[in-house]
């Protein structure tokens, strides 16, 4: 490993020149330019669809020498991959959004799965065992080398993927989204050991959606924008806004992050009363502790809490017993009491889930935007049994302009769509069973600022039309920006409740720690 | 968000209209193309009025347990069971009609409960206790393959009741008789369906074109009629100077409108492809996941039941050996046919085509002489190219 240049005017241990790839007619990158220098944290950002992604594989060689115009230098260098080992040969790591771990292994196995230590082609046990040990005591993860990845959390498997990125002797690591699904406090760890890392000596690439935590660490900021660099920020040179870094995102100012609403809130319509519900595995654990809460026509109440907090539990324990076991309570809606016994049920009674995970429990990916609109509610675009398929395809066009879904028309692979016009397709689904009640999961999970700011306003169009609306996020500044109404779970239980306008991140994060430290 | 919404509700032309049909077009086209081959390399003898009517009876139980298959592989399962089901059921048959002298029309719809019992019974373990189809379906291969031989006690049993045999060698009554030999009838039935199918898509396309939506080019559109209307009347035509439609046909082809008309069009068969095309998320969806695929597994079983009463009928005999590798057959013919072994993609019509063009092949190289090894060999490799095509064409 050489040694890190930490000197005044650091060197770039990367150039990206001239970067141009097109797929078929759609060109994805033109003529980028991104410079890196040794030793420092450089975030890339922009919208969905602006190209970090397609940067990063031309860069990490899933797009080979040849496949693009331009060059690269590393080292000064000049670099032809021809696949990814030739790129992590010379220390360069990318770490997916989606983890590429194997769940029934060890950790250990995940970390030396491609070339373990071996004698004469047998695995050295120990010494697998050993370096593990000391990779997991560098990211800081106290886990035992051989507990079994599915037994662990996200957070902590995005440690793992990193010592594993590290067993590989990193030079250049790239996160793709690496907090996208992680809580917060999992997060600032994350971020302090990017640092630890920068004093080390190794560079990051960092490709984020969160602002905030780009402005906490990175040093240098790249925006790109339809497939070009729009500029470089130095975050040295004076405070870098965050609006700033959306308006050049974007092009557009943006007057705020979340639309406003002037709430018109009426009576209670969704009431639920001493909800239990137990893990369907681990039959002991009860996950929802006996909550209750309540929600007004034209209401949006957000639901606040760590990961595992047991929010996206009882959100899909409500919706027709989705998860856990031995559930009770009583739910009212209208104050009357509905049967929620099954999905199809909770559906009749005015309830509508919108899944956190909407790639593999919102969408059906092979299928068309009409054929998903219409999933949950069929009989309304049917007579006795016979699905009408010109009504079904002029709903799901309603929709389509409704909701801004960006495709070429209804027909296209809901697969093939971005995060956001995805998310957007899910919502139709359910806006289509006309609920009274919505409880959103996560909506805005890894998808761009802009269509962020076209869920919130569909969110506030909701309210406004007299639902109650409960959104579940881990994104603190959003439930402050778009809800009445915060309330704050822990353990599964309710430990706090902040009306909107008081709210703030602190006062959510002490109602957490409250109770955390009355637990310890 | 800078996108203007008008500029979104541009007509949308033929988008959807050929994402849905244009494998369709393909598998007809390579049917064609092997009806061809086959005319051409056997002088004629293919399309012999003889030879035509004896593709359809060979492949018709083939044809019927695909129409259930297809509905199998499209929830995401598979069953291995039908041949020795078919089988099985063609004994239990035998011994009712033969044996214990039982009227064939009770005989026969207690073949068929049997079947659609023998179906609840596997998709029960496979809807409701999550047992892999594989396991259980090959589990209930040898289950009723043994059952079979054990009702057989290793013998055949046969022949069956006259009247019961129509229903594989039996044709429709001629409402003109003429001296020549020519069925009549049938023609003008076959002449019929070809009209009416022809009605009923001009039918769909003006509906289309009164509420502007999508359609086909029209010049593309009249001539696939014509050429539709031209392969079924001749068809009905080579058929009609045999001797005329046999009963089987018109059991097929009730079915396969059926079947074609539940998947495409219904709520529940839509669901059936929700199932399979994301399981997780239909039952998010407030679709009965489990429920569908019970219901797909007995339906299974009824039509493997008639698919053995027929086959039963056609031989006029319960053999041991009946039913033997027919699940292969008809696997093949879905996956042929263009349905993903993933779930949810797959299209009644296509296994239909799919069963035709095993069919065709078995009866083409059977005329030019090619062995039975041989033949086994090809239509492994057409098997294989047929799926390989596929994956490519929707990786693009």
């Amino acid at each position: 490993m050489l040694a890190p240049a930490v000197s005044a005017e650091q060197l770039p241990i990367l150039e990206m020149r001239g970067i141009s790839k097109s797929f078929g007619a759609v060109k994805a990158l033109s003529d980028v330019s991104f410079t890196v220098r040794e030793g420092e944290i450089h975030a890339l950002v922009g919208e969905n669809g602006a190209g970090k992604s397609t940067l990063m594989k031309v860069l990490s060689g899933v797009y080979p020498h040849g496949s693009y115009e331009g060059s690269i230098l590393y080292d000064g260098q000049e670099r032809r991959f021809h696949d990814i080992n030739d790129s992590e040969d010379i220390g360069i790591i990318i770490i997916h959004q989606e983890l590429a771990l194997i769940p029934l292994m060890s950790i250990a196995e995940n970390i030396f799965l491609s070339n373990p230590p071996s004698r004469f082609g047998v695995i050295d046990r120990s010494a697998v065992h050993e370096r593990t040990k000391a990779l997991l005591a560098k990211v800081g993860l106290d886990e035992a080398p051989d507990t079994l990845i599915t037994n662990i959390g996200v957070g902590k498997q995005q440690l793992v993927e990193i010592a594993k990125a590290l067993s590989k002797d990193v030079r250049l690591l790239i996160l793709d989204e690496p907090t996208a699904s992680l809580n917060e406090r999992d997060s600032a760890a994350l971020l302090e050991l990017l640092k630890e890392f920068r004093n080390q000596g190794i560079t990051s690439i960092l490709i984020s959606h969160k602002l905030n935590e780009i402005s906490a660490v990175a040093d240098r900021i790249t925006v790109l924008r339809d497939g070009q660099t729009v500029g470089t920020l130095d975050c040295h040179e004076g405070v870098v806004e965050e609006d700033e870094i959306i308006r050049r995102m974007v092009d557009r100012d943006m007057e705020s992050r979340y639309p406003k609403r002037t709430p018109k809130i009426g009576d209670v319509i969704f009431e639920v009363e001493n909800w239990s519900v137990y893990h369907p595995q681990h039959s002991e654990r009860q996950v929802v502790k006996n909550v209750s809460m309540q929600v007004k026509a034209g209401e949006v109440v957000g639901i606040s809490g760590l990961m595992g907090a047991g929010r996206t539990e009882f959100a899909m324990s409500v919706f027709g017993r989705s998860w856990g076991r031995d559930i009770s309570g009583t739910v009212r809606v209208h104050g009357k009491d509905v049967d929620l016994s099954d999905v199809h049920r909770a559906i009749k009674a005015g309830l509508a889930y919108v899944t956190e995970d909407r790639k593999h429990l919102g969408l059906i990916l092979p299928e068309d935007i009409r054929k998903n609109v219409s999933l949950a509610h069929l009989g309304g675009v049917s007579t006795r049994g016979v699905i009408d398929d010109i009504q079904e395809m002029k709903v799901a066009q309603e929709f389509r302009n409704r909701m801004r879904i960006r495709s070429h028309n209804v027909y296209q692979e809901t697969g093939k769509l971005s995060g956001g016009n995805q998310q957007k397709v899910v919502l139709s689904k359910w806006l289509f069973t006309n609920p009274d009640v919505l409880i959103l999961d996560e909506p805005t999970r890894g998808i761009d600022v802009g269509a962020k700011y076209e869920i919130y306003s569909i969110i506030n169009e909701l309210a406004d039309a007299g639902k109650a609306v409960i959104v579940i996020s881990s994104e603190m500044p959003e439930l402050i920006g778009i809800c009445d109404r915060i309330m704050v779970m822990h353990e599964g239980e309710f430990v706090g409740e902040v009306a909107g306008e008081e709210a703030t991140q602190e006062n959510i994060m002490r109602a957490i720690m409250r109770r955390k430290v009355r637990e310890e | 968000m800078s996108t203007p919404s008008n500029t979104i509700a541009a007509p949308q032309r033929s988008a959807g209209f050929w994402k849905d049909n244009l494998r369709e077009y393909g598998m007809m086209m390579s049917l064609l193309a092997i009806v061809l081959f086959f005319y051409f390399a056997t002088d004629g003898v293919v399309l012999k009025p003889l030879n035509v009517t004896n593709i359809i009876l060979q492949n018709s139980y083939i044809v019927i347990m695909a129409l259930g298959m297809l509905m199998v592989i499209v929830t995401g399962h598979i069953d291995l069971s039908v041949g020795s089901v078919a089988g099985f059921i063609g004994a239990v048959a035998a011994m009712l009609m033969v044996q214990y002298d039982m009227n064939f029309v009770v005989a026969a719809i207690l073949c068929l409960a049997l079947g659609g019992l023998i179906g609840a019974m596997q998709g029960f373990w496979v809807a409701y206790f999550k047992i892999p189809s594989f396991i259980v379906t090959l589990a209930g291969m040898l289950v009723f393959r043994g059952l079979m031989i054990a009702v057989l006690s290793g013998r055949s049993i046969g022949p069956f009741d006259p009247t019961f045999q129509k229903l594989s060698s039996g044709y429709i009554p001629e409402l003109f008789p003429s001296e020549s030999g020519f069925y009549l009838t049938s023609l003008i039935l076959g002449l019929a369906l070809a009209g009416l199918l022809v009605w009923q898509n001009f039918k769909a396309r003006a509906r289309r074109v009164s509420h502007d939506v999508e359609t086909e080019p029209f010049g593309f559109f009249v001539g696939k009629n014509l050429l539709m209307f031209a392969i079924v009347g001749y068809i009905a035509y080579l058929i009609a100077a045999h001797r005329g439609m046999p009963n089987v046909l018109i059991i097929m082809a009730l079915l396969i409108a059926a079947y074609a008309f539940f998947t495409n069009r219904t709520i529940f068969g839509r669901q059936i492809y929700a199932v399979g095309g994301n399981e997780k998320a239909a039952a998010l969806s407030g679709i009965k996941t489990a429920r569908l695929t019970f219901f797909t597994f007995v339906n299974m079983g009824v039509l493997a039941a008639l698919a053995g009463l027929v086959f039963a009928a056609r031989l006029n005999t319960a053999t041991p050996k009946a039913g033997l590798g027919f699940e292969l057959d008809v696997i093949a013919a879905c996956f042929i046919g263009g349905a993903s072994a993933y779930g949810g993609v797959g299209k009644v019509t296509g296994a239909v085509i799919g069963a035709f063009i095993m069919g065709v092949m078995n009866n083409g190289m059977s005329i030019l002489g090619i062995g039975i090894d041989y033949q086994q060999v090809i239509k492994g490799l057409v098997l294989l190219g047929a799926v390989c095509v596929d994956v490519y064409n929707q990786r693009r």
